[in-house]
């Protein structure tokens, strides 16, 4: 294949996944945005008041950018996963691994589409946000970038638990006792300068706590984390990830027998 | 010239230790119409399997149009078109688009791809359809929509994993015509089924695999003249009264009831015309004649009878 058919075979893939989460917006777009509407009242406006400032914020501007990001991971994550096991279980999987698109390019294409959704649905909690709270974008290239490849870095392992799954229960697992669990405790709602010593340690082993503070210091300004930091971790993940994925691919792991 | 497809020293054992194939080569001509047989089991879609890429194989080379699966993998897929057995598309997918999307994994434009779905929806029958959701088509429509998307990219060599199961018999003879067509039209088309009526009137070629072997690779002309006894059913125009007939050495006749005959006699003793003489000898009129068995289907179970001995 030439480039420019390289190019096509991905924006095939791109564009089919878009249509896929977009024929069905009821279950991929409007969810996270009204679960998200929900914490900004219950947190934000009901709690948030007897909590006060937090490093120099309200409460309601302090989890803005973790509520935002939270729904970028979850939907980038779901996205993929979602879409390649469903592709394995219905077998039309084989339609790309009959056809000469290069397994980087299926990657690829997989990847986009949860980038796309993650994006969406990031794009719509923002604007859902601005009812609730005087939003200011202090850096948008970080805050950007930080979205990009932290969405980037979930789609891929959303990609990973998809080739592994077996069965639907296996593609609520991992959502449900990991990834839950790591944003919730990855300083979405409080800063881990509250936490004793120990905690904070143990914190930093998380690696959505640099996404989340490296969003928050583009939107805020501050963070627990210095944005270096955050770049590092996001983009060895991503290396990470890529190259385990390409392994998968390349071998046919759970997708050829 | 090239051969369309080129195994050699096939071998595939799976991860429970099953060895599906021991060592198959075979070698398919380009413009070919070949039929792939085998009973449950016996290794077929494996191979097919592992030509498409949706198999990793143990060991051995495939070459399709001279190019090598390991080392040209692009080239290689890019000549194939492959119908598995199984319905493997996505079923909420509006039928056109999933022609259209599959020419995008080939890299073919959009419009050149629209262009190709909408001549083969209408040759298959499917134009009406295009905007249905794939899940609301009939099996037989669900069959021509797997057959029109492994066609859009215009491949060389066509893979048809039993293409008409479970399809009814008017469909499945309008597929028969369509494949045939596009066999004059130069495509090399590899076809397995269990109608064995099927490949006997469409291939011109026959492979038989069992227990992951190649027992049989043959014309189907040479393969079918070496059944050396032949079975027909008559139907008699009014009802057999006993002793009616003489009895003849070279020819057995039984009743099957009063106005159906069944009629064996081997080739190389006896002919038709012969058994048409002698029955109008015998003033028995015939109303219509039938082969007992398909002739394939009783080689075929004797080559398998065989090889298990």
């Amino acid at each position: 294949m030439n480039v420019e058919q390289k190019w096509t075979a991905y924006y095939t893939i791109l564009i089919r996944e878009v249509l896929r989460f977009g024929r069905i917006w009821i279950q991929t777009i409007l969810p996270p945005v009204i679960t998200t509407a929900l914490y900004f009242i219950i947190f934000g406006n009901l709690i948030g008041p007897a909590i006060g400032e937090m490093d120099g914020y309200t409460y309601m501007d302090f989890i803005v950018p973790g509520l935002i990001m939270m729904a970028v991971i979850t939907n980038s994550y779901a996205n993929v996963v979602s879409s390649f096991y469903g592709s394995k279980f219905q077998g039309n999987i084989d339609e790309m691994l009959v056809s000469p698109v290069p397994n980087w390019i299926i990657l690829a294409g997989f990847v986009s589409g949860g980038v796309a959704r993650g994006m969406a649905v990031g794009v719509a909690v923002t604007l859902v946000s601005l009812f609730f709270s005087d939003l200011h974008i202090t850096n948008f290239l970080v805050t950007f970038t930080v979205a990009l490849l932290t969405s980037i870095l979930f789609a891929l392992a959303g990609l990973i638990n998809g080739v592994y799954a077996r069965s639907f229960d296996d593609i609520s697992i991992v959502p449900t006792f990991v990834l839950t669990p790591l944003t919730y405790l990855g300083g979405v709602f409080y800063s881990i300068n509250m936490l004793p010593d120990f905690w904070q340690n143990v914190s930093l082993l998380n690696p959505v706590l640099y996404m989340v503070n490296g969003f928050r210091y583009g939107i805020l300004g501050i963070a627990d984390i210095h944005i270096g930091v955050s770049y590092c971790i996001i983009l060895m993940f991503i290396s990470l990830l890529v190259s385990f994925s390409m392994y998968l691919l390349n071998k046919g792991i759970g997708i050829r027998s | 010239m090239t051969a369309a497809l080129d195994i050699k020293d096939l071998r595939k054992t799976y991860a429970n230790g099953f060895e599906a194939l021991k060592g198959i080569s075979l070698s398919v001509q380009q413009g070919d119409f070949y039929a792939l047989l085998g009973a449950n089991g016996a290794g077929k879609s494996t191979t097919i399997g592992i030509v498409s890429s949706l198999v990793n194989k143990t060991s051995g080379t495939i070459h399709i149009f001279g190019y090598d699966l390991d080392t040209q993998r692009e080239q290689a897929k890019a000549q194939i078109g492959l119908v598995p057995q199984e319905f493997n598309f996505n079923v909420f997918e509006p039928v056109g688009e999933i022609i259209v999307n599959q020419g995008g994994y080939y890299g073919m434009p959009r419009e050149v791809a629209l262009e190709r779905a909408e001549i083969l929806l209408k040759q298959l029958g499917l134009w009406e359809k295009r905007k249905s959701q794939a899940r609301d088509l009939s099996g037989g429509m669900k069959r021509r929509l797997m057959i029109a998307r492994a066609l859009v990219h215009q491949p060389r060599l066509l893979i048809l994993d039993e293409p008409t199961a479970g399809v009814d018999i008017e469909i499945r003879r309008s597929m028969w015509d369509f494949l045939s067509q596009l066999n004059r039209a130069g495509t090399t088309i590899i076809l397995t089924t269990h109608y064995l009526e099927e490949a006997e009137s469409l291939c011109r070629n026959i492979g038989i695999i069992d227990q992951g072997q190649l027992i049989e690779n043959t014309s189907m002309k040479a393969l079918l003249g070496r059944l050396d006894t032949e079975h027909y059913v008559f139907d008699l125009e009014r009802a057999w009264e006993q002793n009616e007939l003489l009895p003849n050495e070279h020819c057995d006749f039984s009743l099957r009831d009063p106005t159906t005959l069944d009629v064996s006699f081997h080739k190389k003793e006896f002919t038709l015309n012969q058994v048409f003489s002698y029955l109008n000898q015998n003033k028995i009129e015939i109303s219509s004649m039938r082969n007992r068995t398909n002739r394939l289907e009783q080689l075929f179970i004797d080559l398998v009878e065989a090889n298990k001995a």
